[in-house]
């Protein structure tokens, strides 16, 4: 197992560095000046000559991305061209909200869809299935932005009997926990209904297998083949799912961050996009990036340990 | 007179599909003496399989037992609740299937697949359930059996699975083991092995077994008695010598010929005409009719019952019965059959 890991920890340099690469890039990649870009329109040539020379874009492509990545394996992400301010700062403030966020968001993803998906598969094509694969597909069709709106209207403008908590503030985000509730909701939802729909499939699929009537024929009682037996092999395409959904959270937080009014990383990054702040996007890209990688590294682990043939050969 | 174990009466399972009600299983009925060996026998889709799934009451969602009687020692199963089954399962009654390859839990080793029936029926404790699963695995012939446990089934061969299978259907000391073609999914070399194995155990441990095959030659090597099935009905039942000396309904004088025989020179193999009918449009009268060499109208017409014959042997055809309207002499696949109204011996041809 421990060889496992630390092959496995091996095989991320290369996706990280391929990473880092397409990042840097992102400023040879948006047509224009970056430097003008930075600047605005308007700007002295001698202000666009400052940035261009406080970027190092003078320098040769390779030689800027070796800096680059020598100052990233150091911690230093740059300063951000508008506040000034170390982008490894700006995004630290944020960086907590975000995942905070995510895993709780994820957290009631698996939750509810592990339940519902297994209420589904063992109960197939009776009432109770069919319903929860409509609310599922509800879940699944609505839009983020829409579902939290929503939720706002219903819970945090609404009615004056809902406790405080549950409403919006005018200041936004502020530190009572409870404040994530409506946000989880609305993040959560749609990767509930997806790893609902992949639990009953994995799950109708694996309760068909020989092995499910061999327990059976060994006198195990129902609850042990379902919860013993079957979920333990279902679960393999499942974790796969929740991997990516909660990847897609972090990088995907956006929508739902606006809506509530939530500092994260999410807003952090559409700001930057927006004020063509380049540093500090390619410093959030290249951070959700490495979360990325590092949750699939726990994916590939918990195979894994479910199931012990998982290679990587 | 032998001590009968299990009896199945007239037993019925039927699948419920959107085209309708198909009978797998349309009145099956045999015994299994104790101590003895019985075999089914059949084509694919001829119901031996879910024969025996029904006798634990292991039938898919959509299927039924929808009547017969399934007496094992002087009880019948059908009345049985899932829990009074789940204490028979893998206790007194114990299967082994077809498919090793992916009868075993992959996520499972093999020493906890096997310790959870001990688990459950003999309430041991873990330790002592994994020391037990070690002997069962030595009873099996299972090479280093303390480091086996610990493996998953992907880590061991077909023949050592299909021998950690029986290693487990034999956990609580079944008194009847039901074999689903053990050896089929095996090579030649590895299927010898493991019907030995189940040969040798049954007579250290004194079980019975039904033992389901489509191989005619898995029948004349194990069992002591044959029931022959064909869609979804027991068309001959009797010991396992006078089947193969003289077997008597239409349908298994075509199987017989339709095997080599190391002791007849032939130069071609015979084969059985037709397909098995569709379930869902059997024939109205006997089913093996409208491939049968024999048929008159009134087998076209009529379903025979399984009656006994002169000695005392059952078979389902009109040819031994008093009803029968054809000639006296019927000639089924090459071999000559006398009716039984017409004589009271059925002889061979040469």
């Amino acid at each position: 197992m421990t060889k496992f890991v630390i092959r496995r920890l091996l095989q991320t340099i290369p996706v990280l560095l391929g990473v880092s690469i397409l990042v840097f890039s992102l400023m040879y990649l948006i047509p224009g000046d970056p430097a003008q870009i930075m600047a605005g329109e308007g700007a002295s040539p001698q202000t666009v000559e400052q940035i261009r020379e406080k970027l190092g874009l003078n320098e040769p492509a390779p030689v800027q991305y070796l800096k680059y990545m020598k100052n990233v394996v150091q911690g230093d992400l740059g300063n951000s061209v508008r506040s000034n301010r170390p982008v490894m700062d700006e995004i630290k403030a944020r960086f907590w909200t975000t995942v905070q966020l995510s895993f709780y968001a994820t957290i009631l993803a698996v939750f509810l869809g592990l339940i519902a998906g297994i209420i589904s598969a063992v109960r197939h094509y009776t009432w109770s299935d069919i319903s929860i694969m409509i609310v599922a597909l509800f879940g699944l069709s609505m839009p983020n932005f829409w579902f939290g709106l929503m939720l706002i209207q219903w819970f945090a403008i609404g009615p004056d009997w809902l406790p405080d908590f549950l409403k919006m503030r005018a200041s936004g985000w502020g530190d009572d926990w409870r404040q994530l509730i409506l946000p989880v909701i609305t993040l959560g939802t749609g990767g509930a209904a997806i790893i609902a729909r992949m639990t009953r499939a994995s799950m109708l699929e694996v309760i068909g297998q020989d092995y499910i009537r061999t327990a059976r024929a060994k006198g195990m009682g129902e609850r042990v083949v379902v919860y013993r037996h079957a979920l333990k092999n279902a679960l393999i395409p499942v974790i796969t799912v929740v991997g990516l959904e909660f990847g897609g959270f972090l990088g995907g937080a956006v929508l739902t961050e606006s809506i509530f009014a939530i500092n994260g990383m999410g807003r952090l990054t559409i700001d930057a996009i927006r004020t063509r702040d380049f540093p500090i996007v390619q410093g959030t890209v290249l951070i959700i990036s490495f979360l990325f990688v590092f949750v699939n590294l726990l994916v590939d682990i918990s195979y894994r340990l479910l199931n012990k043939r998982i290679d990587l050969n | 007179m032998e001590t009968v174990l299990l009896e199945v009466r007239d037993l019925r399972t039927s699948f419920f599909t959107d085209d309708g009600e198909v009978k797998a299983v349309d009145g099956v009925s045999f015994a299994l003496p104790l101590g003895k060996t019985l075999g089914i026998v059949g084509e694919s889709g001829s119901g031996k399989s879910i024969t025996a799934l029904s006798i634990l009451k292991l039938i898919a969602d959509n299927g039924k037992i929808i009547g017969g009687e399934i007496h094992y020692k002087g009880n019948d199963l059908l009345t049985y609740s899932d829990k009074q089954m789940r204490d028979i399962r893998g206790n007194a009654i114990s299967m082994i299937f077809q498919e090793p390859m992916t009868s075993l839990n992959p996520v499972f080793t093999v020493g906890q697949q096997i310790s959870e029936s001990i688990m459950k029926h003999q309430n041991l404790s873990k330790k002592a359930a994994l020391v037990k699963s070690v002997e069962l695995l030595k009873l099996v012939g299972i090479p280093s059996p303390d480091k086996r446990i610990k493996q998953y089934p992907y880590e061991l061969s077909g023949g050592m699975r299909q021998r950690v299978m029986i290693a487990m259907a034999l956990a609580c000391n079944p008194e009847i083991l039901i074999a689903d073609e053990p050896t089929t999914a095996l090579d030649v070399t590895i299927q010898a092995q493991i019907l030995r194995l189940i040969r040798e155990l049954q007579m250290r441990l004194g079980m019975s077994v039904i033992m389901i095959t489509h191989d005619l030659g898995v029948v004349a090597e194990t069992c002591d008695y044959v029931a022959v099935m064909y869609a979804g009905q027991v068309v001959e039942y009797s010991d396992v010598v006078t089947l193969f000396q003289k077997p008597k309904h239409p349908y298994t004088i075509g199987l017989m010929n339709s095997l080599p025989r190391h002791d007849v020179e032939v130069e071609k193999l015979e084969s059985i005409k037709g397909n098995v009918p569709n379930p869902k449009e059997m024939p109205t009268g006997c089913r093996f009719a409208p491939r049968c060499p024999a048929a008159t109208d009134l087998c076209r017409r009529e379903m025979p019952a399984l009656m006994k014959d002169v000695e005392g042997n059952d078979v389902r055809c009109w040819i031994y019965s008093e009803k029968w309207e054809g000639e006296s002499e019927v000639i089924v696949y090459g071999e000559k059959r006398i009716a039984e109204s017409r004589g009271t011996e059925t002889i061979l041809s040469d």
